[in-house]
């Protein structure tokens, strides 16, 4: 049998679901809208979830290609009281969202740069979300957000890892 | 003080992912539908042969004009848009018919199978041709493409030339821009057993789409009720086609007796969706010795495409802005829209005032180079101060005309006048080009004389202490709900956690106009004063006697409602009690209606406006000169937006605007062959990336508005009309080339 690890909870995967892309997956068979479909082309990022630690488009990733991986989405971000990562606590606070299409993704986009760089310079972390687009905002607050989180992370010593407890 | 952080009362539900768009609602038993499309661009006696679509799984059914009880046709102006087709295409995105079915792959699959037949009109697909004599006629409603034509005649600038030091005759182009929402349309639509047709649909303007559903229906305006859902973004652009996907899965719900989602691929979104729209602009400008402009001739020409949308008013802010943010005593201008076979084009963030800034703050930097006038002291000699006079005769008085205070901050904070000195202009050692460049503009705050404003807000306490408020203007992402509640909790005094604004619709609020024209702020916000002032005087009548003061004496504060010295007070908690126990309802509704502006048609004269926002940006960059490229190094925009509500948001729409407007410089093109397009998705279409971006600055200019009963303006159009400018003035600082085409494309043979 398939199955899938979603969030931290293992699914099996039926067969007609394995020619879904992941993003219908986690949309329509998990009920996870929090993935975005803005272009279904992995041309904008909206649709941004973390495998191994490395940010992916669902939208171009098949589901039978993530068959036994573990799947982060912004669902699983936030720690089992609800407490958010640090990450979404510094886009709120940063202002970085306004019509909030991207910021899913970008927060995904975000969580897999501080998996493999815990200090990002700016340059770094506007390198790692240059697959994201964002119409609103034009990204400045977004950057201030990921530095900021960056920095809370180290100093206070929070795990980055998704779905802690804080 | 307020503290500084951002404050969005949406922004845990968006961070989380919890935040529910139009393509994140279902219903039990929700069928999809998806919109046909013809590959004519022009043709008439249209037939649509649904026979092998019918015949494909899904239970499929195909949706026709004929099955339209009410109107096929609608727009907010003429009625000419087809929300669907009947017998004739006038464009490559006209919608001919829906599919439903059962699933979104079928529903898709049994599109393709749709045959539509037709026979080709001759297409018209540029202005010039539009303008040819003979050339035919696109509007049904019209016998020119000539579609609307406003004049502008202000003193008498011909014989005016002839004792000019120097005239400069120009001309200039802008495209077509796509809005490029990170979402796409998307519409949920339910039956709902009382007869009602419940609407969640990413648009723009609740009100807007419930007109075009109602008439699409055929049915009163009582029966179609939206709900405010999350939207992910609209910058002018979720209007028209917004709304008619919503009237579109509200037809198919109504047909069907079923809920029905009708979501666009972003193709079909790019495809038939409206844009910026494309202009023309001749200038003649006649100047004296001393760098005064003494005459001014204009002359421009708006693509309009196949429908009229809001033609009319966009050129009508181009004609009233004619001229930048100048004091000319003798000018005159004529804009035309011009109706072609083009995708259409309508409202979008900035509203026929980019195109104009393009032009006009290009001339100011050519007429200082040929002058040998500093290009700042150039615009102070011309623009606009305290009781000077415009272009359409409105003197500047009411509010503090503020422009050369914020261009001066912006050219401190940049350090321009130094950094001036240093442009390349054509030469230099190595392959790098450097400039600086700046523009200035001002911004007729809300709809002018363009048309009805006024809004309302709807206060209502509850027993327990907290407070609902909902306003007439609707959040689009920029964060007006936000906005209106912190505004509300000044008035009274309350903590913000106090205030829920409630999830409105259109059956609980009064229409209180489209949220556009950059007056979300100004007109909600005024609203929210008024309704908060009612809510007060209702307390403080009833309240007074518990307080051991008069009504007038009673004050509200520190979350908390005072007698007249500190003995008496009542929790909002114990002062709802006592509304209660009085059987009073504590409920205010309050609407604000726009200060007056006037206007005459005949010669474009009148006080456009009730108030203008101030704006300067500038910009540094470097051309490379073996490849073009355009580097951006530093941008700063100052805009005096009478006061900041939520500094936060307020810089977010600042960067955000020069973002969109940095992108229609440099790189954003919805090109158009024979009236289609290839720009489709985000890899022919690019917008701007963070590595196409600098650092910003934003400074924000407050005097207080007498006109805003908050003293707050706004800023999401200023913050989008004049960084183009800045950029051209900035390249040509740079090369010494001047580009007048927009989007600005650098060939390194130019630089040879």
């Amino acid at each position: 049998m398939n199955s899938i690890n979603v969030n931290g909870t293992d699914f099996s995967v039926k067969d007609e679901e394995l020619e879904l892309s992941l993003l219908d997956y986690l949309r329509e068979r998990r009920f996870l809208t929090g993935t975005k479909n803005g272009c279904e082309k992995g041309l904008c990022g909206s649709c941004t979830v973390v495998i191994g630690g490395k940010a992916l488009r669902a939208c171009k990733t098949p589901v039978k290609k993530a068959v036994g991986t573990s799947v982060v989405t912004i669902e699983g971000m936030e720690g089992p009281g609800g407490e958010l990562h640090p990450l979404q606590k510094a886009f709120m606070d940063a202002g970085a969202i306004q019509c909030g299409f991207c910021t899913p993704g970008m927060v995904m986009s975000a969580y897999a740069l501080l998996l493999q760089n815990p200090e990002p310079s700016r340059e770094e972390i506007r390198k790692a979300l240059r697959g994201n687009l964002c119409r609103c905002t034009g990204y400045q607050q977004i950057i201030d957000a990921v530095e900021l989180a960056a920095k809370i992370v180290r100093e206070q010593a929070i795990p980055v890892e998704a779905g802690c407890e804080r | 003080m307020r503290p500084d952080t951002a404050f969005r009362n949406d922004a845990r539900a968006k961070v989380t992912g919890r935040a529910t768009y139009a393509d994140d609602v279902s219903f039990a038993g929700m069928l999809h539908a998806v919109p046909v499309y013809s590959e004519y661009v022009s043709a008439k006696d249209v037939r649509i042969d649904a026979a092998a679509a019918l015949a494909s799984p899904g239970n499929v059914r195909v949706i026709t004009a004929a099955d339209v009880p009410g109107s096929a046709t609608f727009g907010q102006i003429e009625k000419d848009y087809p929300i669907l087709v009947s017998d004739r295409i006038r464009s490559w995105g006209d919608v001919c018919a829906i599919v439903v079915a059962d699933t979104r792959e079928a529903a898709k699959s049994a599109a393709a199978l749709v045959r539509i037949t037709a026979t080709p009109v001759k297409a018209v697909l540029t202005i010039e041709e539009a303008l040819e004599p003979g050339a035919p006629v696109v509007p049904s409603w019209s016998d020119s493409n000539v579609v609307t034509h406003h004049r502008l005649r202000h003193g008498d600038p011909e014989p005016l030339f002839a004792g000019c030091e120097l005239i400069i005759e120009e001309d200039f182009s802008t495209q077509a821009v796509e809005h490029a929402y990170m979402e796409p349309e998307a519409a949920v639509c339910v039956p709902r057993a009382d007869g009602v047709v419940e609407i969640y649909g990413s648009m723009q303007h609740p009100f807007s789409t419930r007109r075009f559903t109602a008439a699409l229906l055929g049915e009163p305006l009582s029966n179609v009720e939206v709900y405010t859902i999350s939207v992910g973004g609209g910058f002018g652009g979720k209007d028209d086609n917004a709304a008619a996907v919503c009237a579109r899965a509200a037809l198919a719900a109504r047909l069907t007796g079923r809920p029905v989602k009708m979501r666009y691929d972003r193709e079909w979104s790019m495809r038939e969706t409206y844009k910026r729209h494309p202009y023309r602009l001749h200038y003649k400008v006649g100047v004296s010795s001393e760098g005064r402009v003494l005459a001014v001739k204009a002359v421009m020409h708006a693509d309009s495409g196949a429908y009229l949308s809001v033609t009319p008013w966009v050129t009508w802010r181009s004609t009233a802005q004619c001229f930048g943010p100048y004091s000319i005593d003798n000018i005159h201008a004529d804009v035309y829209g011009v109706a072609t076979n083009n995708i259409f084009t309508g409202a979008m963030r900035g509203f026929g005032a980019p195109q104009v800034n393009f032009a006009v703050e290009q001339l100011m930097d050519m007429i200082a180079h040929k002058l040998k006038i500093h290009p700042l002291g150039l615009r102070r000699i011309n623009m606009v101060k305290q009781d000077s006079v415009t272009v359409t005769g409105q003197r500047m008085r009411g509010h503090t005309v503020s422009l050369e205070d914020v261009m001066n901050q912006v050219v401190h904070e940049i350090g321009y006048r130094k950094k001036y000195e240093t442009c390349s202009f054509g030469k230099s050692e190595t392959d790098e080009l450097y400039g600086i460049g700046l523009a200035i503009s001002y911004r007729g705050a809300s709809l002018g004389a363009e048309g009805m404003d006024f809004c309302g807000c709807i206060i209502n306490g509850q027993y327990d202490g907290s407070i609902l408020l909902e306003a007439g203007v609707h959040e689009n992402g920029q964060g007006s709900e936000s906005t209106m509640a912190i505004i509300l909790a000044d008035e009274l005094g309350t903590d913000r956690k106090r205030i829920r604004y409630r999830r409105s619709s259109t059956s609980s609020i009064p229409d209180g106009g489209t949220t556009v024209a950059t007056r979300g702020t100004i007109m909600g916000g005024s609203a929210v004063v008024v309704a908060a002032r009612q809510y007060k005087e209702l307390l403080q009548k009833h309240l007074a006697e518990r307080l051991r003061c008069k009504p007038e004496e009673v004050t509200f504060h520190d979350d908390r409602i005072w007698g007249l010295n500190f003995e008496y007070n009542l929790t909002w908690e114990e002062a709802m009690r006592e509304l209660f126990l009085q059987r009073i309802t504590p409920y205010a509704f309050g609407t604000f209606q726009a200060p007056p502006v006037s206007w005459d048609d005949t010669n474009g004269q009148g006080d456009a406006y009730f108030t203008y926002v101030y704006s300067c940006q500038a910009v540094e960059l470097t051309v490379d000169k073996k490849t073009g490229k355009v580097r951006l190094l530093n941008i700063v925009a100052g805009h005096d937006i009478g006061k900041a509500i939520n500094k936060a948001m307020l810089l977010g729409q600042m960067y955000g605007g020069v973002t969109q407007g940095l992108g229609m410089a440099l790189m954003e093109d919805f090109v158009r062959e024979g009236g289609k397009s290839a720009c489709l998705n985000f890899d022919k279409y690019q917008i701007p990336r963070t590595t196409d971006l600098p650092e910003m600055t934003g400074i924000i200019v407050e005097n207080h508005d007498p006109n805003s009963l908050t003293g707050a303006k706004g800023i999401g159009e200023p913050a989008i009309e004049l960084i183009a400018p800045a950029i051209a003035n900035a390249i040509y600082n740079a090369t010494g080339v001047r580009y007048k085409d927009m989007p600005i494309r650098i060939r390194p043979e130019d630089l040879a």
